[in-house]
C-alpha cells in the first residue's frame, strides 16, 4: 500500500476555481524538489466542496495527467487538501494519568494523551483531520515541548484540533479514489499553505497566513512556533465576482473579467468619476462601467473578509501575538493593493507570501495560487520521512524475527 | 443594659411610585385614551389634546386641552398637520404645565391626519424640556388610506423620532395579519386601538410593577434615551404546561417583530415577564434563554413581575430597539407607499435557512391573514429595495447552502447588506 521506495510525493488540491496537482521528489539528499505541476479549471466545486462529482473527476484527471507528463512519473498516491465551511479549528486539552510505577513518561503515554485530546469535545458527526500538539503540561508545569523521559503523575497536552463533517470529507476522498488514486492522507488547505510559506522564524515570532481562494478563505495563526488558531470562511473570489455581477448589472462571466482586468482592493481618490468603456463584440454601443463602483464593491467585500477573520482571531485570543504580520496567498492575493487593505483592517504588516526552503520549478513556486498544493507536498514529505523511519524499524524487526524462526 | 439598635429601614413599597402621565393627541390618540380609561391604569394621570372640540367633549379624561386658533374655529385641523402644529406651538406654555412634575410622559397619537401628526412632536419637545422621559406610541395609516396620509405620517414620524426618547409604532397594515378577513372596519379600528393600549400598559408595568426581578427606572431611561430610531414591540401570552416555550414561539412568529427578525437585529431589548404566583424561575430562565439565543448582540433589560390576575398565564412583552441608521437610507423615506425605511434593506436579509440568493417571497411571516383585501402596497415595500437587483443573474450560490453568520447571509453582496448606495 505505502510504497516506501518511491520518493515521489504528490499534493492534490481540488479548489473552487482550479484543480492543481504538484509533484515533488524527495530524492536521496532528502531535500524536497518540485518537479511537476498540473492544473485544470475546476467546474464541479462550490465554496471549496465538490458538488458535481463527474465534472470534478474529469478536472482532476486533467490536472493529474498534466503533472504526470511534466514530472515524467506515474502518480498513484496523493495527499489531498480539504476545505469547506464546515471545517473548524479549536484548542483542546487532553489528560492522561501516568500509571507506570516509576512515573516516567513514555512515548506511548504521549500517544495516548494526544488520542485523548483528539476525541473529546468533538461534535458527533465530525472527524478530526488534524490534532496538532501545541505543548505539554506535566503536573501543571506548562510549556513543555517534549515530556518523554520526565517524571510525573499527570500528563496533559494542548492540541489544536481541526475537524470537519465526516460525510463531506469522505465525499472528497471518494471522488479521488474513484480515479484509482490512493489518498495517503487529508490535509487542511490552510495548514498546507502555512507550511509552504512560513519559515521557522516567522512561526516563532507569530504570523497569520490567509489563503484567498475562489470559494473559500482559510486562515492559520502561528505563535511561538506552534499553531494557535485556524479557520475557514466560505467566502472567496466567487463572492467578489458575484457582488460585481449584481452591482454592475452584468453577467457573471463579464464580472469576472472586469474583476481580473480592472479590479483592486482599495478605492483611491484619483479614480473618482472614472469609467471604463468595454467594447461590445456584437457591434452595439460599448458598455460603460463606473470604475469607482467596481472598486468600492470589491473593497467592501474584501474588507468584510478581513474583518471577519480579525473578529474570529480576536475571539480566540490569537490576535495579539502575530508580530510578523499577515502573509497572503491564493488567487485573491493577486488583487492589487490587497496587502494594503489587509494592513488597514488587521492593523499589522501584510505581504504576499513566498514559498521557502523548496527548490524546483520556479514558475510554480512564485505563484501564490500554488502555495496550498506545494504545502501539501511538503506535508507529504514530513509524513514520508516519519514512515520511512518506522518502516526501517519494522524491517529490522522482521529480519530479526525471521532469523530466529529460521534457526528454530 | 441594651444598646439602642439603629432603626430598621422600612421595606420598599411593592409598587414603585413613578409619576406617569398619558396624553392622547388627536382623534386616534383620544380614542386609545378612552380604552385605557375604561380598563383603568392605576396611579397614572390622563390628558387629552385635540383641535376638534367635539372629540374632547366626548372623552372622560380628567384633563383636556383644546388647541384653538382663529382659523380652526373649533372644528379641527382639517387633516393639515401644519394647522395642528401652529395651534400647538401657540400653546407651548400650557403644554408644559400639563407635563410638569412628571417623570414619564406617554404620548399616544395616530399619524397621517392633522392633529396627531402636527401636535405630537410639539408636545414631545415640551415634555422633554420639563425633564421627563418621553415615549410615543403612534399608529401609521393603512395602505388603503392613500399616499398623502402615508407621506404626512412619515414626516410626523421623523419629527417625533427627533423629539421623543422612545418611539413605538404600530403600522396599522400589520394588523391585517392578526385579523380575519370578515372583521368589520369598526372592529378593526378597535383592535388597532387596543393594541396600542396594550403597549402603553406593558410599558406602564415595566415602570411600576415590581416583583421577582426589578427593572430600575434609571436603566430603562438610559436604554431608551437617544435611541431615536423606532422600536418594535410585541406581546404574547400562553397558558398550560409548555407555556414558556409556546410564548416564545408566538413571539418569534409575531408580525410586529417581523417574525423574529427584529430580535436578531436589535441593539437593546426590554423584556417584561408577567406571571401569576405559580410562575417558576425555571420558566423565566427558559424564556430568557430562547430570546437570548435569537439576539446575541443586544443589551437585554429584563423584568419579571407577579400579579394575582395572571394566575395560570404567562405573558411576555418584548420591546426591541435599534440605533439610528446611516444617513444613506433616509433616501427611501420620502417615497410614497413606503413604510419603515430601515426595514427596506434589512428585508433583503433573512435569517431563515434555505433562503435563495435573490428571489424572495413577498412576505416572511406565515400568518393566517396573508390574503388581505386591501391593495398590497406592502409588497412594494419589500420589493422596492430588491427590484434593481433581481433583474440580474442569480449568481453562483443558488445551489449551495447559505452562509449564515450572525443573522446575515454572507452570500449576499456586502455593499447591499451595509446599505452603501452606489449613485
Amino acid at each position: 500500500m505505502f510504497d516506501s521506495s518511491s520518493s515521489i510525493i504528490v499534493g492534490l488540491e481540488v479548489g473552487t476555481s482550479k484543480v492543481c496537482a504538484v509533484v515533488g521528489d524527495l530524492g536521496d539528499a532528502a531535500a524536497l524538489k518540485i518537479v511537476g505541476v498540473g492544473q485544470a479549471p475546476s467546474r464541479g466545486v462550490r465554496k471549496g466542496e465538490i458538488i458535481d462529482t463527474e465534472l470534478a473527476e474529469e478536472d482532476i484527471r486533467h490536472a493529474i495527467a498534466e503533472a504526470e507528463q511534466m514530472a515524467d512519473v506515474e502518480i498513484r498516491n496523493v495527499y489531498l487538501g480539504v476545505t469547506g465551511g464546515h471545517i473548524r479549528g479549536f484548542n483542546n486539552r487532553g489528560v492522561h494519568p501516568i500509571f507506570s510505577a516509576d512515573r516516567e513518561i513514555s512515548e506511548e503515554d504521549v500517544r495516548d494523551v494526544i488520542k485523548n485530546a483528539k476525541t473529546i469535545n468533538l461534535p458527533a458527526q465530525n472527524h478530526a483531520i488534524h490534532a496538532i500538539r501545541q505543548h505539554f503540561l506535566v503536573d501543571e508545569q506548562d510549556d513543555i515541548p517534549n515530556p518523554v523521559g520526565m517524571l510525573g503523575t499527570r500528563l496533559e497536552v494542548d492540541v489544536h484540533v481541526v475537524h470537519g463533517s465526516l460525510n463531506r470529507l469522505q465525499n472528497a476522498i471518494r471522488t479521488v479514489k474513484g480515479l484509482q488514486l490512493e489518498v495517503d492522507d487529508i490535509v487542511f488547505n490552510g495548514l498546507a499553505s502555512a507550511l509552504a510559506l512560513l519559515s521557522n522564524e516567522q512561526k516563532e515570532i507569530g504570523s497569520l497566513v490567509v489563503d484567498l481562494g475562489g470559494g473559500t478563505t482559510e486562515y492559520v495563526a502561528y505563535a511561538n512556533g506552534i499553531i494557535k488558531h485556524t479557520g475557514v470562511l466560505a467566502i472567496g473570489g466567487d463572492h467578489v465576482s458575484n457582488d460585481l455581477a449584481y452591482g454592475l448589472k452584468t453577467s457573471l462571466r463579464r464580472a469576472e473579467q472586469y474583476k481580473l482586468e480592472h479590479g483592486a482592493a482599495l478605492v483611491e481618490d484619483v479614480i473618482t468619476g472614472q469609467t471604463i468603456s468595454i467594447p461590445n463584440e456584437n457591434g452595439f454601443a460599448p458598455k460603460i462601467i463606473n470604475l469607482e463602483h467596481l472598486r468600492r464593491i470589491m473593497n467592501l467585500r474584501l474588507e468584510e473578509v478581513f474583518l471577519l477573520i480579525g473578529q474570529d482571531l480576536e475571539q480566540a485570543g490569537a490576535l495579539d501575538d502575530l508580530r510578523a504580520g499577515v502573509f497572503l496567498c491564493g488567487g485573491g492575493a493577486r488583487t492589487p493593493n490587497i496587502a494594503k487593505l489587509a494592513e488597514q483592517v488587521l492593523q499589522m504588516p501584510a505581504s504576499i507570501g513566498k514559498t521557502n526552503s523548496i527548490s524546483g520549478l520556479k514558475s510554480a513556486l512564485d505563484q501564490p495560487e500554488f502555495a496550498t498544493a506545494i504545502g501539501l507536498v511538503k506535508f507529504g514529505s514530513f509524513e514520508h520521512r516519519k514512515r520511512a523511519l518506522k518502516a526501517s524499524l519494522t524491517e529490522n524487526l522482521k529480519a530479526t524475527l525471521s532469523q530466529w524462526f529460521r534457526r528454530a | 443594659m441594651t444598646t439602642p439598635s439603629p432603626p430598621i429601614p422600612e421595606a420598599a413599597p411593592a409598587r414603585k411610585t413613578v409619576p406617569i402621565k398619558v396624553i392622547g393627541v388627536g382623534g386616534a390618540g383620544v380614542a386609545v385614551l378612552g380604552q385605557l380609561l375604561r380598563s383603568g391604569l392605576a396611579g397614572v394621570g390622563f390628558a387629552a389634546i385635540n383641535t376638534d372640540a367635539a372629540s374632547l367633549a366626548a372623552t372622560t379624561a380628567p384633563e383636556k386641552l383644546h388647541l384653538e386658533t382663529r382659523l380652526l374655529r373649533g372644528m379641527g385641523s382639517g387633516g393639515d398637520p401644519d394647522r395642528g402644529r401652529t395651534a400647538a406651538q401657540e400653546n407651548v406654555p400650557r403644554l408644559k404645565t400639563l407635563c410638569e412634575g412628571m417623570d414619564v410622559i406617554f404620548i399616544i397619537a395616530g399619524l397621517g391626519g392633522g392633529a396627531g401628526t402636527g401636535i405630537s412632536p410639539v408636545v414631545a419637545r415640551a415634555a422633554k424640556e420639563t425633564g421627563a422621559l418621553v415615549i410615543a406610541f403612534v399608529m401609521t395609516p393603512f395602505d388603503c388610506e392613500g399616499a398623502r396620509r402615508q407621506r404626512l405620517a412619515l414626516q410626523g414620524l421623523s419629527e417625533l423620532q427627533a423629539a421623543a426618547d422612545g418611539l413605538i409604532r404600530l403600522p396599522n397594515q400589520k394588523v391585517f395579519k392578526l385579523i380575519d378577513e370578515n372583521t368589520s372596519a369598526l372592529e378593526t379600528f378597535r383592535l388597532t386601538n387596543e393594541y396600542v393600549a396594550e403597549g402603553v400598559r406593558s410599558f406602564w408595568r415595566l415602570f411600576t410593577c415590581s416583583g421577582l426581578i426589578d427593572i430600575h427606572f434609571e436603566d430603562l431611561c438610559q436604554l431608551l434615551r437617544d435611541r431615536h430610531l423606532e422600536n418594535a414591540f410585541a406581546v404574547a401570552e400562553a397558558a398550560g404546561p409548555a407555556r414558556s416555550r409556546e410564548v416564545v414561539e408566538k413571539l418569534l412568529a409575531h408580525p410586529m417583530l417581523d417574525a423574529g427578525q427584529m430580535l436578531a437585529e436589535a441593539d437593546a431589548l426590554m423584556i417584561s415577564i408577567m406571571g401569576g404566583p405559580d410562575l417558576t424561575m425555571a420558566e423565566v430562565n427558559r424564556v430568557m434563554e430562547q430570546i437570548n439565543r435569537q439576539s446575541e448582540r443586544a443589551q437585554v433589560l429584563m423584568g419579571a413581575a407577579i400579579d394575582e390576575a395572571f394566575r395560570d398565564r404567562l405573558a411576555v412583552t418584548v420591546v426591541a430597539a435599534r440605533k439610528t441608521l446611516p444617513p444613506g437610507e433616509a433616501r427611501f423615506a420620502a417615497l410614497p407607499g413606503h413604510q419603515v425605511p430601515d426595514q427596506l434593506l434589512h428585508q433583503a436579509v433573512t435569517g431563515q435557512p434555505g433562503s435563495r440568493f435573490s428571489s424572495r417571497p413577498p412576505s416572511f411571516t406565515a400568518g393566517p391573514g396573508d390574503e388581505s383585501p386591501a391593495p398590497r402596497r406592502k409588497t412594494a415595500r419589500m420589493l422596492q429595495a430588491q427590484l434593481p437587483l433581481e433583474s440580474t443573474s442569480k449568481g453562483r450560490f443558488d445551489k449551495s447552502e447559505p452562509n449564515i453568520h450572525k443573522g446575515e447571509d454572507l452570500d449576499l453582496p456586502t455593499y447591499v447588506r451595509r446599505g452603501i448606495p452606489l449613485n
